[in-house]
């Protein structure tokens, strides 16, 4: 059973508590092993890089140095988290300045970062790893009926990291054909929620959430499919105040990849944290037997 | 008296890795303007806020509420056929109105910045109740109320957090960040 370090983030801990228990629940029955991080901290979100660079760094660095010594890839879900991880690992690799002044405050905790690790996102080690083969091998109860729009939000496909295709990524439809579902074409896919904009400029935050839901019932979906606590956050919670505030009537269930896998492989909802949203997926679940 | 450096070459300067000025690059296209979704918001588009930095229009730049409301969302970024990192130059502007402790007037976004740092330093842990201190006393009434009926809906979830979370080193963790930043011994 191959096994990677887990890096839950805060938002898991509570809010996004249904990612964390899908994520271990499908990866389990997939067949790998999620261990999580001993003692990580907060990655430093974007708020960091508002105050200080190398802070945010020495943020990331942390987890990033106790991941490279337990010599495992260092997985997150969150998408924010694995941008920060990841980009930090990169350049800490790239500048032996800025990972020289990075290593001299983490050795107060007695750590060091070599840059032998590797971050990656969940999504990417189901899809890569695990392969889209072996995982339809284990699908029993496939959603067969059900119209999946795949978000992609942002920071899972930017910054560009190599040269891989941001614009016409097809990753997640392939992943939902998988299962079973019928991906929609979903034009505001990449387009960004507003993340914390919903907390800083709320006004703006809601327009952009609005936009993004509208044009997922367009497209014929029932519910959005998101690899993200703060887009799900921002697209589930905030549909009541969207309403209100444009005076429409949007109740789509969003729902986290591994929550939808995990379906498809026959985990119980309740094990998938199913329950614990605003708007209930329930009725669109029931509509396809599950 | 030393000449003072354009502003142009200031705002390069804080900018992560940047070699040159990568500023001077921009031909102004306004791929930027056309990608970002926040532009409906903003005071000035991304392309222009660039054409200003690169005339110098300091106190009209750090007075624009435009870097306070980029969402980190990258779009700019992969499409820039100059290949600037537009992102970070808006993070680079909030590092330094900021540090000025100049910024336009209302906006919640630099409070909650230092508001998630200071949270940070003392736990380790992001935590949603403190945070929401730095926006709720800027709603009028008709958002409190929205605001609140959201939150008691989490709450009846389970999906907010009654205590914070506290990693178990944090004696070192803060001895890290202050070797970062000197902070003094305050709490």
């Amino acid at each position: 059973m191959k096994e990677y370090a887990y890096y839950p983030g805060c938002s898991v801990e509570k809010m996004a508590l249904s990612y964390h228990m899908s994520a271990m629940e499908t990866t389990r029955a997939l067949g790998i092993q999620l261990k999580e991080l001993e003692d990580w901290n907060c990655c430093g979100t974007t708020a960091y890089f508002h105050v200080d660079q190398l802070l945010s760094y020495a943020l990331c660095a942390r987890n990033l140095a106790i991941a490279e010594r337990e010599k495992l890839d260092l997985v997150a879900v969150c998408a924010g988290c694995y941008k920060n991880l990841y980009f930090a690992n990169t350049h800490l690799k790239d500048d032996p300045d800025l990972a020289e002044h990075v290593n001299a405050a983490l050795s107060e905790d007695q750590l060091n970062f070599a840059g032998t690790g590797v971050v990656r996102h969940l999504i990417e080690v189901l899809i890569q790893d695990v392969g889209l083969e072996a995982i339809q091998a284990k699908v029993s109860r496939p959603l067969t009926g059900l119209h999946v729009a795949p978000y992609y939000g942002c920071q899972i496909l930017r910054p560009r990291k190599d040269h891989e295709d941001v614009e016409q990524p097809r990753f997640f439809e392939d992943l939902l054909t998988t299962i079973g579902a019928s991906p929609v074409e979903y034009p505001d896919r990449l387009r960004c929620c507003g993340s914390s904009l919903i907390l800083t400029s709320r006004p703006a935050a809601l327009g952009m959430v609005r936009t993004l839901l509208q044009s997922a019932v367009d497209s014929g979906a029932a519910v959005i499919a998101t690899a993200c606590p703060l887009c799900q956050v921002n697209l589930e919670c905030y549909q009541n105040q969207v309403n209100h505030e444009f005076g429409t009537d949007l109740s789509i269930p969003i729902l986290y990849f591994t929550q939808l896998v995990g379906l498809a492989l026959d985990i119980p909802p309740d094990k998938l944290g199913i329950g614990k949203e605003l708007v209930l997926p329930t009725p669109v679940l029931s509509s396809v037997g599950r | 008296m030393a000449e003072r450096l354009p502003f142009s070459d200031e705002v390069s300067n804080l900018l992560y890795a940047a070699h040159g000025n990568p500023l001077t690059t921009c031909i102004q296209c306004g791929t930027c303007a056309g990608t970002c979704p926040v532009v409906p918001y903003m005071d000035h588009t991304p392309r222009r806020l660039i054409g200003m930095i690169a005339a110098g229009l300091k106190e009209e730049v750090m007075a624009s509420n435009t870097f306070w409301f980029c969402a980190s969302c990258y779009h700019c970024n992969v499409r820039c056929p100059q290949g600037i990192d537009i992102a970070e130059l808006m993070y680079a502007l909030k590092r330094l109105s900021i540090w000025r402790g100049q910024y336009k007037e209302g906006l919640i976004g630099p409070v909650f910045s230092e508001t998630f740092v200071k949270t940070i330093f003392k736990s380790g842990r992001s935590y949603e109740p403190v945070l929401a201190t730095s926006y709720l006393f800027t709603y009028g009434v008709q958002e409190f109320l929205q605001e609140a009926q959201t939150a008691t809906s989490l709450m009846l979830k389970g999906r907010l957090p009654v205590l914070p979370p506290r990693i178990k080193r944090l004696e070192n963790f803060g001895r890290m960040l202050r070797r970062i930043i000197p902070m003094g011994d305050a709490k």
